[in-house]
């Protein structure tokens, strides 16, 4: 099968207001004929039950958390891209485009792109528009600064919580319509299993996290924005609550998971420092600005920052990357860190970890200057490992972030399944296999206020509304299916914790599918990790009750399927024989170490099919065509 | 980093199965906790051991670690957050305590918090006092350009002063009288600083006022715990410029 993502064919810069054109509309009185559900309150999803709900469609949202204030996107500090051009420094909505697409190493598709950086600028004066107090100048003009991958200031902030700010932009705008009545708001519910009926979307099971009931919900459509996958690595930079759950159960039941090995390892978080932690933190890539990387040139040099001499210092973003420097793209200066650590040049416990300085920038701007810019990560960084960062340099070491991978969409963001939307994070398919800085925002907020009121329309101008109700066969048997996967976990009463299996899975997830992996690291893993799985059904201990508020048995359910989703993300990364992005593999590189892509054999989107739990899933391919940017090597020296 | 040096601390936290049980403190023994460990990273492996031993863990509300989400909610030796200035539970590390130290940990107590089970509270409240008009009714799409209205720089500051809020609910759980006046004044303020806001001024600060007393928060009577228990360090003048915003609704 060869996929079709239905992009809308001509003149780039015409491809969206053209389709838009083309698609159906659903008349305003039929509106509120058509229910529609929203798993996932973030960005995505937050802004896309908001904007639904407006348009007068009904809409069920749902969240794990206590709010919808809690999300996720919330931790996002840097900032959002718009191709506004204030700066006059030569940005426009093509060279957003073409950031992107080379940033992504050109396994993204062009139009979606084109589309993102088209729709940039209206997510700038939405959020304005609803009190976001984005950093302004001193003549009240929006300010901005610059992001790796860019040679321009295009990202717009609000000190170091843009995340936060988005979040409650789009959280204050659900809540609005949650006042009015078109959005009615389930919290502390997590989806644990997509309902398909003669293989159309119809619904979800949700179990009630403080009763422990299983509840179904049905809709004309389903929207998912449950974001990223990357506590498959146990310790990540996401929240403890994030899982490929919602994402995997709708694999199971249909949807193809496309590009599951593009996860990116962003370059500056706090390195780890002991077996007991629980997460890693991230220091926003804003830091790089006026922070420099470097390591010290000689092995094993133990002296502390302040004692090392310039000449004994590499500075080695700026000496291999002199047009970008500390603002390489994030796969770029994540392998250029770990090199330095390989060497034996790293610092800090363990010798992961590299300095990122700002005693430059101090000395040429001041540290009132800093501290406005900054001033929250440098107290962030200073309460997890005592250190200040004024005075001394900060300790960075890359970690897992975000994927790029996730099920598999058509260019109106829904999945093979008819009727079931992913957006943002969850979806693959803006950021191809490294995403820039700054363009995780825009893409949540693209996906929610400017894209799927448009597209969903389109699909549900084609369907009679209310078609399946809860009393379906199928939602009896999703429910039952559901509970008896509880019962099961509840049942086992073994020796080792959730915890503890899913630390194992994490390491060897990171050690053999993490920044580097090879065929024999990739096939070790696929050997092991059905056995670790199998351990796990006989083995875990799961305390307490299914018809209460249980912890563990959440984290059980999340840690199973990472069990069955990490098998396929592995399968992933062996099939790709190139390097490309956040997927290297050190078989194929050039003599300098910089990946090697092969374009000619997988210049595709690899999507999934689900065949079984242990059964070799099936790849379908959905050739990319570069037509405006076109297939170059990667380059940012 | 100096070395680690291990730490044994006797934890008394309350346990409470659900809303309507009474509720008690229990005495566990956290063993092996370094001073790198955070809170919350000791209290998983407190967990750990009690899920081995086969006794249900001590739940708590956490998700981001990070600072940020406002998910955790703990009192912990009568302070919101552990009573470090401007720091999260997820955010407390355990340097700040030393090896033989007895913590009490607590949920949030305040009448408009019931408690769920054990550490976690029902903070829905505060949604109901956004729902209130804790927004700008714009729509999406067809606003005008971001820079079509300018704000001035320390406007643009001052809102996200009062912005920063993460809605945890520590200065409910902080003042003596309960009340959800930082929170409501953080976003208030904020809105009725900036342009795009300030139209709905009025209406906004009546109907979230409203909402806040009907959800059993209780007044404020100026005793300023709640910006003493704040980890983003939301000043108590937005409180002020809230019952300012409210009397001039009265007038309008």
């Amino acid at each position: 099968m060869i996929l079709d993502g239905k992009c809308p064919t001509g003149p780039i810069e015409q491809t969206w207001d053209k389709h838009r054109f083309d698609l159906k509309l659903v008349n305003p009185a039929n509106k509120r004929k058509y229910n529609v559900i929203v798993v996932g309150t973030g960005l995505a999803g937050g802004a896309a039950a908001a904007s639904l709900g407006e348009l007068g469609y009904n809409v069920q949202a749902f969240c794990y958390q206590d709010s919808p204030r809690r999300a996720h996107s919330i931790a996002a500090q840097g900032g959002i891209n718009a191709a506004k051009a204030y700066p006059n420094d030569g940005d426009s909505i093509y060279r957003l485009f073409y950031d992107t697409i080379k940033g992504g190493d050109f396994r993204a598709r062009e139009a979606d792109v084109w589309r993102l950086a088209q729709v940039s600028n209206n997510i700038i004066d939405q959020c304005v528009a609803q009190g976001i107090p984005f950093a302004r100048d001193y003549a009240g003009y929006l300010d901005n600064r610059s992001f790796g991958g860019a040679q321009v200031s295009r990202t717009f902030y609000a000190r170091g919580q843009t995340g936060q700010q988005l979040l409650l932009g789009a959280y204050s705008a659900l809540s609005r319509q949650i006042k009015a009545g078109t959005v009615k708001m389930y919290n502390r519910r997590e989806m644990l299993d997509l309902v398909v009926v003669d293989g159309v979307a119809r619904g979800i099971t949700v179990r009630n996290l403080v009763t422990g009931e299983l509840e179904s919900y049905a809709a004309d459509a389903v929207c998912l924005c449950t974001g990223g996958y990357v506590n498959v690595f146990y310790l990540s930079t996401n929240a403890m609550g994030c899982s490929v759950t919602a994402s995997w159960k709708a694999h199971k039941k249909g949807a193809l998971f496309a590009n599951p090995c593009y996860t990116q390892i962003h370059p500056t978080c706090i390195p780890q420092a002991g077996d007991y932690q629980s997460k890693l933190t991230l220091m926003s890539e804003s830091l790089r600005n006026d922070g420099r990387c470097w390591a010290p040139k000689k092995k094993g040099d133990t002296r502390p920052p302040n004692q090392i001499p310039e000449e004994d210092r590499d500075y080695y973003l700026e000496r291999k990357y002199p047009s970008f420097g500390n603002l390489a793209p994030r796969d770029i200066a994540s392998r250029a860190a770990k090199e330095q650590c390989d060497e034996g040049r790293g610092v800090g416990p363990g010798g992961r970890g590299v300095y990122l300085d700002f005693a430059a920038s101090i000395k040429r701007l001041s540290e009132d200057t800093i501290r406005e810019r900054y001033g929250n990560l440098f107290e962030m960084y200073e309460k997890i490992t005592d250190e200040n960062a004024y005075k001394s340099p900060m300790r960075i070491y890359p970690a897992p972030h975000y994927s790029m991978g996730g099920l598999w969409v058509d260019y109106n963001l829904m999945s093979n399944v008819p009727g079931l939307f992913v957006l943002g994070e969850a979806n693959f398919s803006v950021h191809g296999a490294n995403r820039l800085g700054a363009s995780a925002l825009m893409q949540g907020l693209a996906d929610g206020y400017f894209v799927i009121p448009y597209t969903i329309g389109g699909y549900l101008a084609t369907i009679k509304p209310g078609q399946v109700k809860e009393d379906h066969a199928e939602f009896k048997k999703s429910a039952e299916d559901v509970n008896k996967n509880v019962n099961k976990l509840l049942s086992i009463n073994g020796k080792r914790t959730v915890t503890d299996f899913m630390r194992e899975l994490g390491t060897m997830m990171w050690e053999n599918c993490g920044m580097a992996r090879t065929k024999e690291s990739l096939e070790a893993n696929i050997k092991k990790i059905p056995a670790l799985r199998e351990e796990f059904w006989k083995n875990v201990k799961v305390t307490g009750s299914g018809a209460d508020l249980n912890q563990q048995l959440e984290n059980a359910g999340r840690t199973a399927d990472f069990l069955e989703f990490a098998e396929l993300l592995c399968r992933d990364a062996l099939h790709r024989n190139e390097s490309c992005g956040g997927h290297f593999r050190s078989e194929y590189q050039y003599d300098d170490g910089e990946a090697k892509r092969d374009d000619v054999n997988f210049c595709y989107v690899g999507a999934w099919e689900f065949k079984g739990v242990g059964a070799e899933p099936e790849l379908h391919k959905e050739p990319l065509k570069f037509e405006n940017v076109h297939l170059a090597v990667r380059s940012y020296k | 980093m100096s070395d680690h040096k291990t730490m044994t601390l006797t934890l008394i936290v309350w346990r409470q199965k659900n809303a309507s049980d009474p509720g008690k403190f229990e005495t566990y023994t956290a063993k092996n906790i370094t001073e790198h460990h955070s809170f919350l990273e000791m209290l998983d492996c407190v967990n750990e051991d009690l899920i081995l031993e086969g006794r249900e863990p001590i739940v708590f509300d956490h998700d981001c670690r990070e600072g940020i989400c406002g998910m955790c909610s703990q009192v912990i030796n009568g302070a919101p957050h552990g009573g470090q200035v401007r720091t999260t539970v997820c955010q407390l590390h355990m340097r700040k305590f030393k090896d033989g130290d007895t913590i009490y940990i607590e949920p949030w107590r305040a009448r408009a918090f019931p408690i769920i089970k054990d550490l976690i509270v029902d903070r829905s409240a505060l949604d109901t006092i956004i729902q209130a008009g804790g927004y700008t009714s714009c729509h999406t799409g067809g606003v005008a350009d971001g820079n079509a209205i300018l704000i001035p720089k320390p406007v643009a500051d001052e809102a996200m002063d009062a912005a920063e809020c993460i809605g945890c609910g520590a200065c409910v759980a902080g003042c003596p009288n309960g009340a959800a006046m930082l929170f409501t004044g953080a976003k208030v303020s904020q809105l009725s600083i900036l342009p795009q806001g300030k139209t709905e001024a009025a209406a906004r600060v009546t109907a979230m006022t409203k909402a806040m007393a009907e959800c059993g928060f209780g007044n404020c009577t100026n005793h300023y715990e709640c910006q003493a228990a704040c980890p983003k360090g939301i000043n108590v003048k937005f409180i002020a410029r809230m019952n300012r915003e409210f009397l001039k609704a009265q007038f309008a």
